[in-house]
């Protein structure tokens, strides 16, 4: 007889050991687990199909993922500074938060923008602040990723303007509006028009970008506002492809061709607390997307079928008490995001509970970065944990659980119908609370939360944001009023609201309003004249 | 008589997590909850809770305007004659905003991580319990 290994007689620590969104994890996973495996099938190649392994070959060791950090407050001229200092700090892209008003399309000077200029991000009125933010930078040296929705068709026109203003060409302008509409209706909630006009203006902007500014990413599709809104990680996969999918389907009927807007789609992705589920949901929303785009829409340009990945650690992970505990689950997040072949990375700040983050405190943000890149040698060969017994049943797992949400949101009739009667949105209200009262039972401990709790952890440096963002942005808007020619302005205004009401593309005539400096909330009340205001109904 | 709550979202962000669970977690604790839904102007928020005769109002912001806007609700609230109804908040709110809030009379504020069931118990022994007859005067808004 066999002695018996004493470590194996210890009672376990947990009755059901599972991830942070409930998915149970065995004590063992051998061959077993990867009986149905088929490594060529379900692997392949890093840079070939179905991408599992990467989108890109040699991954890494060509180029490393982009540092791209979020940021923006206050006026245009502020964010101008903040982010010229980040570009000399090693950052390689930008990314333009937005202030509340911006996102929302109303102006700095309208009533309910009060208390909320600035605060949140940059305040943008006209073309005269998006000039102002980028002077000094000149838009075909940097990539800019901008995360506008609802307004995304006039901030990005405000863009493709001040490159015109800097003679750069439209051809040689690389970046990403955010553009996501379905999930703003699903969890971030900055939503104007309702869902159907809504997805018309987006493949307005799909069929323009073909035409016109070939390099630019149309729609990063996002999972990370669906995370954030409390989805399990099964959830953010599935409703954040199946929207995918259904932007794609929106675009075909509007008689493109899959190849020429495909490969400009991209992703974006919440890397939250729970290591091997989150590199197996980066994995396996590469090969979800493979397949989707080959073998239900027919894509033959390989670039159509690359689920291509910006990433950001989770901001609701982080904690207000201890926060520099904080440093530490970004680090561990950021790791599973390049263990996960994210193509960029945010790495949040260790005070973004108490506001938006200091200087310091983002430099050490992007210094976790780059001790990852640089010192941790993780970078160095090609998705290391592939064959992992584990990470690849999770995998496994995790696209099964994603196409079982496909086809329960086919039945509804796609997302668009799945979204009006609430089911995505009554999934996460229902994960989200279960996980706080997880929390508050103590079965998902949160450390310095609900364990090792101590009272006083000392201060922490808030970055105060000053008030005169709103007298400023006032000022600014009474003086273009009175310089610009407003005939012009009335002018653009009514031709854009009559190219609403037909079905011709959107983009000229709101480019056209953007050059006569008409501001983001003219613009957009033009179209709420047309398109009307969503309002969410209570879904209990 | 069931403790009656507005749950209400100032301010312009769409953070809409923590109020909703905020909300079941007070129904779940036999209270009747009116959730506002989002962007509500203080007017809309205090015009609500006085339409809806509740026993307290618990708001939530984490768009950082609080410091503009909770002032102008608790302003509202003593002008309507709602000063038995207890306030609370939660959100994205720095310490020494705080501090300031609790002085102008929201009643208590809970930072990130607070558990349930003490916002449940907080709401549950500081409502000033009205006696039948003297709640506020009925008003057309």
């Amino acid at each position: 007889m066999k002695a018996v290994d004493p470590d194996t007689t210890t009672s376990p620590r947990e009755r059901i050991f599972s991830t942070v969104s409930g998915r149970t994890v065995k004590e063992l996973y051998t061959e077993e687990a990867l009986a149905d495996f088929d490594p060529e099938r379900d692997l392949g190649q890093p840079g070939e199909y179905p991408y599992t392994r990467g989108v890109y070959k040699n991954m890494y060791r060509g180029r490393l993922w982009t540092m791209r950090q979020f940021a923006g407050f206050g006026t245009a001229e502020d964010t101008n500074l903040r982010f010229k200092y980040l570009l000399e700090h090693g950052q390689t892209g930008l990314s333009v938060a937005f202030d509340y008003p911006t996102l929302f399309g109303y102006d700095s000077d309208n009533p309910l923008s009060y208390g909320e200029v600035g605060r949140c991000g940059v305040a943008i009125d006209s073309l005269a602040d998006m000039e102002a933010l980028f002077d000094g930078i000149k838009l075909d040296q940097v990539t800019t990723s901008m995360t506008t929705n609802a307004p995304a068709a006039i901030i990005w026109s405000m863009y493709l303007a001040t490159a015109e203003k800097q003679g750069v060409d439209w051809k040689k302008l690389s970046g990403t509006i955010q553009n996501d509409i379905l999930k703003e209706y699903i969890a971030q909630k900055t939503y104007i028009y309702p869902p159907r006009p809504s997805m018309r203006i987006i493949t307005d902007i799909l069929a323009f970008a073909c035409a016109q500014v070939p390099r630019w990413n149309t729609i990063s599709i996002s999972g990370y506002h669906i995370r954030e809104a409390g989805s399990t990680a099964e959830q953010e996969l599935a409703f954040t492809l199946r929207d995918g999918i259904e932007y794609v389907e929106h675009a075909l009927r509007a008689g493109l061709a899959v190849d020429d807007f495909a490969p400009r789609l991209s992703f974006f992705f919440d890397i939250h607390n729970d290591f091997f589920e989150e590199i197996a949901k980066l994995r396996a929303a590469r090969r979800i997307w493979a397949r989707v785009m080959r073998e239900r829409f027919h894509a033959r340009d390989p670039r159509s079928l690359l689920c291509r990945i910006h990433s950001q650690t989770a901001g609701v992970s982080l904690t207000a008490q201890q926060p520099y505990n904080n440093v530490v689950r970004v680090a561990l997040q950021a790791m599973a995001a390049v263990l996960g072949g994210t193509q960029s990375l945010h790495t949040n700040s260790l005070d973004e509970t108490l506001g938006l983050p200091t200087e310091k405190a983002v430099t050490l943000a992007l210094r976790t970065q780059q001790i990852i890149a640089h010192e941790s040698g993780v970078p160095n060969t090609v998705d290391p944990l592939a064959g992992s017994y584990f990470l690849e049943s999770m995998t496994n797992e995790l696209e099964k659980a994603c196409l079982e949400y496909f086809t329960r949101i086919d039945a509804m009739g796609g997302m668009v119908a799945a979204i009006e009667r609430g089911y995505p949105q009554r999934e996460i209200q229902n994960a989200s609370y279960q996980f706080a009262r997880a929390v508050d039972r103590k079965e998902k401990v949160i450390v310095g939360v609900n364990e090792f709790v101590v009272e006083d952890p000392g201060p922490v440096d808030v970055l105060v944001i000053d008030d005169s963002a709103h007298e400023r942005q006032s000022a600014k808007l009474r003086a273009l009023r009175s310089e610009r020619s407003n005939e012009r302005v009335d002018k653009g205004l009514t031709d854009l609201k009559r190219s609403a009401e037909g079905t011709a593309n959107l983009l000229p005539p709101i480019l056209e309003c953007v050059r006569a400096y008409a501001t983001l909330g003219e613009i957009c009340d033009a179209l709420r004249d047309v398109f009307g205001e969503y309002r969410e109904p209570l879904f209990d | 008589m069931k403790i009656r709550v507005l749950v209400a979202k100032p301010g312009l962000d769409g953070h809409d997590r923590g109020a909703k669970v905020i909300a079941r977690a007070l129904r779940d604790a036999g209270m009747e909850v009116i959730y506002t839904g989002l962007r509500q102007t203080p007017e809309q928020i205090v015009n609500a809770a006085l339409q809806e005769d509740v026993d307290a109002i618990g708001l939530s912001i984490l768009s950082g305007a609080h410091m503009h806007l909770f002032p102008r609700i608790i302003d509202l609230v003593r002008q309507k004659g709602l000063d038995d109804v207890l306030v609370f908040a939660g959100g994205i709110i720095p310490d020494p905003d705080i501090v300031k809030l609790k002085q102008l009379g929201v009643a208590e504020i809970f930072p990130p991580g607070s558990s349930l069931d003490e916002i449940v118990d907080f709401v549950k022994n500081n409502i000033r319990k009205k006696q039948p007859g003297s709640g506020p005067v009925k008003t057309q808004p």
